[in-house]
């Protein structure tokens, strides 16, 4: 294939490789450097990323080209111990992070870090995005991933309010990659407060080779009216995540494992269930051992172990469910509460989980990470891709030696395929297909962690003046040409373009429709930058108790009209609202808008 | 047949390769007739290794079609040179029946394409699944309806298998910055050198009010 005429240019002998010693110099200037670039050598050792020289392993081969689909191998259940993502340990970063985007160094271009002086940070994380060989059941053979350090799901990041943090992303992907999937990423942390240039703006990718850094101030959204306390602690949010939004290829990357949850703590959600400060809520604690992410997600295997994708980046839904990269699970617990933390990472199912044993309640205590005022039990939860539940199961009522099995009592039409018996029996009426893990109560165990029947108590908004409102309408029409069908106010999305501009430090009322004559598809609506409340479902008050809490992700069946309200405090940028079915945000439903001074 | 034996017997006739493209067995080497009446073979001739664009269109149509033909002819005339160089543009009629080459290359006349953009006819058969292989809206019902298929660009870059779409209404810039966007990569010198051309012009915008995507800001 012809070269690109820029680089036949640039290979023609004598020419200098474009940066003029004024621009370098700018560049130094920007990126806070002191290095006077003098000669054409120079400016080379600049350019090259440090971590290149660092050893690496050689990168898996890239995956086998798969058009077809029929379904995925068998695989026996409860083979594997539900896997917990590793909980990342902060670094020292080289070069140091900066307020300007340090080009020269390998950094993606970016606006400079909002109030970076206000909020240096105090702890630098590392995370490399690249291929990788993993396997999700022993019973297949292992299959190539994109992972944030190589693992599915991603890393944890445990952190704290009042602690500003930087995330350096490092794109070690293949650049000559061949599949599905596009090897550029921008990474959204969901839902941070985070100013525009950190919040993974799906326009804002970056290609093999580079990074950027993140930079998360971990501050209580409405800061600026109120400092001394961090902003607004009512605004606390605890659990988040973190997956790729690379315009048109998030739904593949996602699927591909670029994926995995942050969670903050401050002095009430302290992560302590022995805390003697009486502020703590002291819930089910200790990463891991009683406050459990699970993550998850669905999978198509190809027989070699290849993940199934559609040539076009297209991802179906898949016949293998996996939580936290594991298909059908198990998990030892004891006789005592956990706190379990339900992430959906997509890219498109819904799941519904219910417990086996239904004289045990599913107590949730935060939806989209934010604690509900008080813990709301329920016997099933309707669970829409990117929303995160907090969930305590209080095993304390089983006997050693039970089985209690978590179920996807609705398999959104594309079940599971299992095709082997589960090796211990099912309650009457339930089948293996419908499980997603089991957990086996194996012990005792002293438990001092308490569910305090008020959690928080929620920000009256009632005083707070609405300075505009604004009316999106998710639309599929089945008349319009593909590539039109996905549309918000008739439009796609297109990152150049603005639909809506807010100014800092407002309040608004957002009415989201899904219009049953021209829809007939479900999309669940995120917003980025802050929590809403839902103020009313078609005319009312929601219904939907789990409704009734902050939330970043509202589920939008056809015919259903919300109204939202919405502050937009702190930071200015590019924000994003769209459907976050993964698929149908790759095909433009989504619409960028922003928060201007 | 139970869904375990359909799988074995599927395992065994595996359709899985290690190339970097899904290759002819995917796009077919179906024949087609260009509007100049030359004879080509769909992954031999027009797609292999190659970085195209490609639209399904009729000329009666009279719906999206015309909207679609005339952004890209300014998108033809965005890309330059490039075009007929190292990027191709396949305009494929749905409506073989009418579609002769002859009115195609009246068509191609009518909006003044310019080499390196053909039109293609065919056999119906093979344009379907062509149709049906490069837009999918992987929903059955929806993609019996071919109008489905007139609104939107397919990219690829066959030596990559890089794929990307546009709504075919979008703005030119948003076009051509789609089929730039599956350009074989660069050498990362050459992407930090433009790194920093794109930076400073970030640093002149205020507020943090970038009017456009980072990656568009590369073009020179």
């Amino acid at each position: 294939m012809a070269r690109p005429k820029e680089d036949a240019k640039k290979t023609m002998p004598g020419k200098k490789n474009g940066i003029s010693r004024r621009s370098a110099l700018k560049m130094g200037a920007a990126a806070g450097a002191v290095t006077v670039l003098t000669s054409r050598k120079s400016v080379a050792s600049a350019i090259m990323p440090p971590f290149q020289s660092a050893p690496t392993p050689p990168p898996p081969p890239e995956p086998s080209i798969c058009t077809t689909f029929v379904g995925s191998p068998a695989t026996r259940p409860f083979l594997q111990q539900l896997p917990i993502p590793t909980a990342l340990q902060p670094t020292n970063l080289n070069p140091a992070p900066t307020l300007s985007a340090n080009i020269a160094g390998g950094e993606a271009p970016r606006a400079d870090h909002q109030r970076w002086n206000e909020f240096l940070p105090q702890k630098q994380y590392a995370i490399h995005t690249k291929p990788a060989t993993v396997s999700f059941h022993p019973d297949l053979p292992t299959s190539y991933v994109w992972g944030f350090n190589g693992q599915v799901q991603g890393p944890t990041i445990l952190e704290k309010y009042g602690e500003p943090v930087v995330v350096r992303f490092y794109n070690d992907l293949n650049a000559n990659h061949t599949g599905p999937g596009v090897p550029e990423i921008t990474v959204h942390m969901h839902n941070g407060h985070t100013a525009s240039e950190s919040d993974g703006f799906a326009g804002d990718f970056f290609g093999t080779g580079l990074f950027k850094d993140n930079h998360y101030v971990n501050i209580y959204a409405g800061y600026d009216n109120s400092p001394q306390t961090l902003g607004d602690p009512n605004e606390a949010q605890y659990t988040y995540w973190y997956h790729d939004h690379r315009a048109m290829a998030t739904a593949p990357n996602t699927y591909k494992g670029l994926a995995g949850m942050y969670w903050l703590f401050d002095s009430r959600d302290s992560g302590n269930e022995n805390d003697t400060n009486p502020q703590a809520l002291r819930l089910p604690s200790g990463y891991g051992v009683h406050d459990i992410p699970l993550e998850f997600s669905d999978k198509a295997f190809c027989p070699d172990g290849t993940l199934f994708m559609n040539p076009d980046g297209n991802v179906p839904e898949g016949d293998k469910w996996c939580i936290n990269g594991a298909i059908q699970p198990f998990m030892r617990v004891n006789r005592r509460k956990y706190r379990f933390r339900f992430l959906n990472t997509g890219p498109s199912r819904t799941w519904t989980h219910a417990l086996s044993d239904s004289s045990m309640p599913l107590t949730v205590i935060a939806t989209d990470g934010n604690l509900l005022e008080h813990p709301i039990q329920v016997s099933s939860i309707l669970h829409s891709v990117a929303e995160r539940y907090d969930v305590i199961i209080d095993f304390s009522q089983r006997n050693i030696g039970d089985h209690i099995y978590l179920l996807n009592i609705d398999d959104d039409g594309h079940p599971q395929f299992v095709g082997e018996p589960s090796p211990t029996p099912l309650p009457p009426g339930i089948t293996i297909e419908q499980v997603t893990m089991r957990f086996d109560v194996v012990g005792d165990e002293t438990d001092n962690s308490r569910v305090p029947s008020t959690l928080t108590t929620y920000p009256n908004i009632s005083n707070i003046p609405i300075a505009n409102t604004m009316q999106w309408d998710f639309i599929r029409k089945n008349n319009q040409p593909q590539g039109l069908n996905f549309q918000i106010n008739g439009k796609t999305f297109d990152p150049n373009r603005s639909d809506h501009q807010v100014k800092k430090g407002t309040a608004e009322i957002w009415t989201i429709r899904n219009i049953a004559s021209q829809s007939n598809w479900t999309h669940p609506v995120h917003i980025h930058f802050e929590e809403f409340r839902v103020l009313t479902r078609n005319g009312a008050p929601p219904t939907n108790p789990l409704e009734t809490g902050r939330k970043d992700v509202i589920r939008m069946p056809p015919g259903n009209q919300v109204q939202l309200f919405l502050q937009f405090r702190d930071f200015t940028g590019r924000y994003l609202i769209h459907c976050h079915n993964m698929d149908h945000e790759d095909v433009f439903m989504m619409v960028r808008w922003d928060i201007v001074p | 047949m139970d869904r375990r034996q359909f799988f074995t017997n599927f395992a065994k006739s595996a359709t899985c390769s290690v190339s970097a493209s899904p290759g002819s067995d995917f796009f077919t080497n179906a024949v087609f007739r260009t509007h100049e009446n030359k004879e080509v073979r769909f992954y031999d001739d027009l797609i292999k290794d190659r970085h195209v664009v490609i639209n399904f269109m009729y000329t009666r149509c009279e719906g999206s079609c015309p909207i679609t033909t005339a952004n890209l002819v300014r998108v033809q005339e965005a890309l330059k040179k490039r075009v007929g160089r190292d990027i191709f543009m396949y305009s494929i009629t749905l409506k073989p029946e009418e579609d002769d080459p002859a009115t195609l290359k009246e068509y191609a006349a009518m909006y003044r394409t310019k080499p390196g953009w053909q039109f293609l006819t065919g056999r119906s058969e093979d344009i379907d699944t062509l149709r049906l292989r490069l837009l999918a809206e992987h929903h059955p019902a929806i993609d019996l309806n071919i109008n489905q298929h007139t609104g939107m660009i397919r990219v690829i870059n066959d030596s990559i298998n890089r794929w990307f779409m546009a709504p075919s209404q979008a703005s030119v810039e948003t076009i051509v910055q789609t089929i730039r966007w599956a350009d074989s990569p660069k050498p990362l010198a050459e992407r930090i050198r433009q790194n920093a051309i794109a930076q400073a012009r970030i640093d002149k915008l205020q507020h943090h009010m970038l009017p456009t995507w980072l990656d568009s800001l590369n073009e020179s």
